[in-house]
């Protein structure tokens, strides 16, 4: 399939997303769409939902009710798993192995050619470590080494959770550089954060907040309706007016 | 199943352990060190080496191996990397018996040290052949790995898990015809004794022990451990979750 197909189509569309997590509600009824081609940011605060909605998306989160479909499957479909790149929060790779090792390992799972542990290292700037051990990475270091192994097979998809944590602005810049030039060769990325400056690279946002989506829109549409002049600033004005409203 | 995944999954643990030196040392030499004690123990009594000796060799490695699996599985669960890896196409068994497949290689190589010095150095002897003796070490040890990866589903921590030694195989070592005969045991608790794995293997031991030929039941034995190996793959792969809470 060309990968220009999915863009300008819903790559993600989700109706009545609802998540119980011990006995608790955690996600109140999402609907929402993202386009694929697109930088999608799913931006709020820690414990708002960001990662369980993400876990929802790749299918592995349990008691999700609702319709969910990711590249017009239903989330969690077995055909997904080869399209979908996923790095959760924490660094998921095998410390005890040398980075060049994790990937091949990761490579053979997704069935990469084998030269795409090469590109991917240098995508993530880790070439000239390479052969180090994860343990004696900085924690910056290990979270990209996560990143790179998602990136191998060239996945249709990227579900990144807070991938640009603790990372130095130079290098931050640079793999917001590398989603841009992805999302532009038809790959769809929705990557979270709770630094609501990270708002700026972002094609598209999604707010949540206490398991509700507070805003979905554009940087642009986000700013001019809340009349702010930041995304933290527009976030604040949402939570205030719905708080007043909450109490009218 | 996916030979390809399988495969790799199996040099990826080969290659975990292989960058764990002290691990691997311990694995070779804490058998061997115990295999030497309990021969200059009864250098004395001549012929309570040879009973106990091989009786261990069929116990050391299921205990080694249980606790071996469960902690590396689990460390797998609370890192991350198997939510990853489920999110990936691999399967379920590709997991569970890369696992299985490298730690029974580990195994074999611990099992064949540690028998190579008690028949070797030790003066070790069985009436019944070595390669025998051999085999049940090394499907004891897998028999260890497929329940610690059967048990670590129930873990939620190392802690947790590793309690299920205790609680999982100290009865059966109690019960598995170690101190006596299983037929002496109160009917309730042989007929218990004849649901749990460790019983065949020691059993199977013990007609090495005494007997020169392998026989019929020796054989019977050998495929109740196998097939005890292959319930603990199954009821693993069932209990592995891809979408967790």
């Amino acid at each position: 399939m060309n990968p220009d197909d999915n863009r300008d189509a819903a790559a993600i569309s989700v109706s009545d997303l609802r998540v119980v997590r011990g006995g608790n509600e955690v996600l109140h009824g999402l609907t929402f769409e993202v386009l694929g081609g697109t930088v999608t940011g799913l931006l709020g605060p820690s414990g708002g939902g960001k990662s369980t909605l993400m876990r929802a998306l790749v299918g592995v989160q349990a008691k999700v009710t609702g319709t969910c479909t990711v590249l017009g499957r239903p989330a969690g479909d077995p055909e997904l798993r080869k399209t979908i790149g996923y790095v959760t929060q924490a660094p998921a790779v095998y410390n005890d192995l040398t980075i060049r090792e994790n990937l091949a390992y990761f490579a053979t799972v997704v069935d990469a050619p084998r030269s795409d542990i090469a590109r991917v290292l240098d995508e993530v700037d880790l070439t000239p470590i390479a052969d180090r051990r994860v343990d004696a990475l900085s924690g910056g270091q290990r979270s990209r080494v996560s990143l790179a192994t998602a990136l191998l097979g060239s996945p249709r998809m990227l579900v990144l959770d807070e991938p640009t944590v603790g990372l130095d602005p130079v290098l931050r810049r640079d793999l917001w550089d590398l989603f841009h030039r992805l999302a532009d060769h038809g790959t769809t990325l929705l990557v979270s954060s709770h630094v609501m400056d990270e708002a700026t690279r972002c094609d598209r946002l999604l707010l949540v907040r206490d398991g509700d989506l507070v805003a979905d829109d554009t940087e642009a549409g986000l700013l001019t309706a809340t009349g702010t002049t930041d995304v933290e600033a527009a976030f604040l004005a949402i939570v205030d007016g719905a708080a007043a409203e909450g109490g009218a | 199943m996916t030979p390809r995944i399988l495969l790799a999954t199996t040099l990826r643990v080969l290659q975990q352990l292989r960058h764990d030196h002290r691990t691997v040392a311990l694995l070779l030499l804490a058998p061997t060190v115990i295999m030497s004690l309990l021969a200059w123990m009864f250098s004395q009594t001549p012929g309570v080496f040879d009973r106990w000796g091989a009786t261990l060799l069929g116990i050391f490695p299921l205990i080694i191996m249980f606790l071996l699996t469960s902690v590396a599985t689990l460390r797998e669960r609370s890192g991350g990397t198997l939510e990853r890896l489920l999110a990936l196409p691999i399967s379920k068994v590709d997991f569970l018996l890369g696992y299985g497949i490298a730690f029974a290689l580990a195994a074999t190589v611990q099992a064949l040290f540690v028998s190579a010095v008690a028949f070797g150095l030790l003066g070790l002897t069985v009436t019944g052949p070595v390669w025998a003796v051999v085999l049940v070490a090394v499907l004891v040890a897998v028999l260890g790995s497929t329940l610690g990866l059967l048990v670590s589903a129930f873990a939620n921590s190392e802690f947790q898990a590793v309690q299920f030694m205790p609680a999982l195989l100290i009865p059966q070592l109690m019960l598995c015809g170690l101190f006596g005969s299983r037929e002496m045991l109160p009917r309730p608790l042989e007929l218990i004794s004849n649901v749990l794995p460790m019983s065949y293997a020691v059993d199977a031991m013990k007609q090495l022990i005494a007997y020169p030929e392998v026989d019929g039941t020796f054989w019977r034995d050998i495929a109740l451990v196998v097939g005890f190996i292959g319930a603990a793959l199954v009821s693993g792969a069932a209990t592995l979750r891809r979408r967790t809470p």
